[in-house]
């Protein structure tokens, strides 16, 4: 049974629908991201499940339980907010401590779980430091610590790591993929970031609009995006505007100079969308000239003028020569590697 | 760099700030120093004023319990204006701040309006609503029952702290107002995610944070209370004399020039070591939250 489940929530502004048609279950224990573009509702229906704003249509339940008639404040969900929110008058001991205090934890208890969730997140002997003489780093810890710390039943975080420099952030993606696994908060991220939505999530919901775009695990949305928002927003992809014939037996996909039988059911105008590291160069496929090639240590990135526009193409730095910038190549893929749909003519 | 050079860039400062360093000086300090030193002169009924130095205006100051009195009412007064202001200032700034945009400006500039009428056209139209026991403010206390008999208001504290409290107003809601602007708007949000309630909320969480804002306005409110003299001056009258207007009545009314003279100083000194006081006090307890 689902643990927390948004059934067909939906939210309006005035005559503005920021969500529609929200449905997701979401299992005990299990990390899922919200993400997309921002203005894409994500943030909405974080502060839907969090209780900052109510839904105008629709149910989010808990366990059964509709969460919605529950005031924000018995929730017991724990939230840790883009700008950390941290109580500047207070130590981070005291910050940590509020929740606990608020539950009437007795004193000696509250210490003891206190000084377990600051050292949790790595920040044994910072209890009495105020949140402005910490560092950025320091201060998203003792909002985590702070949320985490009032055992809630949903882990909400609202990019709560778009505020940290790149390698800082890469390292509290590990240590929170970690704190997660090992306390098994169900956790619900938001960002629109994919690298850290692939990197943290079982399941990202990539969102667009204020509609769910795809529900998967991080390699299903990568590998098999179901739409081309999907697929442009999660990594680089190349969209080759290509033709199908069925005029002929069998039935061509043709490309430019290039020609391969066509799958099943399309006809007419498509797109044809790769990812750039499933291209190679070989002797036959999609003329192409090589315009620039970079090399980013463990790989190259080339981009290419083809006959069907530009192409970007990832080669791993597998230590073999490679083609040079004004080569004409010849690009490659397996059929299975290449995703197919139907294209408007504009 | 030579040393001509480095001489002349060591000069450029001073020389930028002389044109504002001069008007100060002529305009401040220099009249204030005047007043200081007409303070030790002699005065007499038929003589005028003498030039010469003798404490006999700061030892009639320090004896006669007449400007004891005169002091205590200034402070008194200034501070339970301070006491309403801050009273019904902090929350009207903290309701304004949640209020949604239109609203808001509407009602800032209504509290803020105050500030482009005369300090006289105000204090006048409270005595229009005050006067006496049939004033509009006593007629309706009465009517709405808070009250069985008038109120006397004017030529009394109570008047004087109303109109003053009124008039210091804006300066309290834009202190509190500043200060909540320095709030994380989703701190209430985090507050009430870990289980506080609103009353929780507000004294466990705004409160401490805006108090820097309520103690700087507080300071503000009370220096400028201390030295009002227009609305202690009609609503007070002569009855009801403070600090400022008893120097007034000294320099023009006595013509005890150097007497008026000791009282001013006596009042900015005294305002100087509590505006200081509090205001090091403050930034000692607040250290934390003004970061």
């Amino acid at each position: 049974m689902a643990y927390l489940e948004l059934d067909r929530v939906a939210k309006q502004f005035g005559a503005q629908t920021v969500v529609d048609d929200f449905s997701l279950s979401v299992g005990k224990g299990e990390f899922i991201s919200f993400l997309g573009p921002s203005g894409c509702g994500k943030t909405t229906t974080l502060q839907m499940i969090a209780g900052f704003l109510d839904p105008t249509r629709g149910a989010i339940r808990l366990e059964g339980k509709d969460l919605t008639a529950i005031h924000p404040a018995k929730r017991g969900l724990g939230i840790v907010f883009q700008s950390y929110a941290l109580f500047p008058h207070m130590t981070a001991a005291e910050n940590v401590a509020f929740g606990l205090e608020m539950r009437n934890v007795p004193r000696s208890e509250r210490a003891e779980r206190v000084r377990a969730a600051l050292a949790m997140v790595g920040l044994a002997g910072y209890e009495d430091r105020h949140p402005r003489r910490m560092s950025g780093g320091q201060q998203q810890r003792v909002a985590l610590a702070r949320a985490l710390v009032i055992k809630p039943s949903v882990l909400l975080l609202d990019e709560p790591l778009s505020n940290l420099d790149a390698k800082l952030r890469e390292e509290m993606q590990i240590e929170l993929r970690q704190i997660q696994r090992t306390i098994g908060t169900t956790t619900i991220l938001v960002t629109h970031d994919q690298n850290e939505a692939m990197s943290l999530s079982d399941r990202i919901v990539v969102m667009s609009q204020g509609r769910i775009e795809q529900i998967g695990s991080p390699q299903e949305t990568y590998e098999k995006p179901a739409s081309a928002f999907v697929s442009q927003f999660l990594g680089r992809t190349n969209d080759f505007a290509a033709a199908i014939d069925r005029s002929v037996a069998p039935a061509q996909l043709m490309a430019g100079s290039w020609s391969t039988p066509a799958p099943a059911g399309l006809n007419g105008p498509v797109t044809v969308s790769i990812r750039p590291e499933r291209i190679g160069f070989g002797d036959a496929g999609l003329g192409a000239k090589i315009v620039t090639r970079i090399f980013q240590g463990n790989h190259w990135l080339f981009q290419c003028e083809s006959e069907c526009g530009v192409a970007i193409v990832i080669r791993q730095n597998d230590g073999k020569a490679q083609p040079v910038e004004g080569e004409a190549v010849r690009l490659t893929w397996r059929p299975e590697d290449m995703s197919v749909r139907a294209r408007a003519i504009a | 760099m030579s040393a001509g050079a480095e001489e002349r860039e060591a000069r450029t400062p001073w020389a930028l700030t002389a044109p504002a360093l001069l008007l100060f000086v002529g305009v401040l300090l220099i009249p204030l120093a005047m007043t200081v030193m007409l303070s030790f002169h002699d005065w007499g009924q038929y003589k005028g004023i003498e030039p010469v130095f003798i404490l006999k205006n700061w030892h009639e100051v320090a004896t006669d319990p007449y400007f004891a009195e005169m002091f205590w009412r200034t402070f008194r007064i200034a501070i339970l204006t301070t006491l309403l202001t801050a009273l019904l200032g902090a929350p009207e700034a903290y309701i304004l701040n949640r209020m949604s945009g239109r609203w808001k400006s509407f009602f800032l500039l209504i509290i803020l309006g105050p500030l482009l009428i005369s300090v006289v056209a105000r204090t006048l139209g409270w005595a229009l609503l005050f006067g006496g026991n049939n004033g509009l403010v006593n007629k309706l206390l009465m009517s709405v029952g808070l009250i069985h008999a008038p109120i006397p208001f004017m030529f009394t504290e109570t008047g004087m702290v109303v109109a003053l409290a009124h008039v210091m107003m804006p300066f309290m809601v834009l202190s509190v107002w500043a200060a909540l602007q320095r709030l994380d708007p989703q701190i209430e949000n985090a507050a009430m995610s870990l289980g506080a309630g609103p009353a929780t909320i507000i004294r466990r969480i705004i409160m401490p944070q805006i108090m820097p804002g309520v103690l700087s306005g507080a300071i503000i409110v009370f220096s400028l209370s201390a030295s009002a003299f227009a609305t202690p001056a009609i609503i007070g009258g002569r009855r009801l004399k403070v600090a400022a207007t008893l120097a007034y009545d000294e320099f023009l009314n006595t013509l005890n020039w150097p007497l008026g003279a000791a009282v001013a100083t006596l009042l900015l000194v005294a305002l100087v070591f509590i505006v200081v006081g509090s205001n090091a006090l403050i930034e000692r307890r607040y250290a934390e939250v003004f970061r």
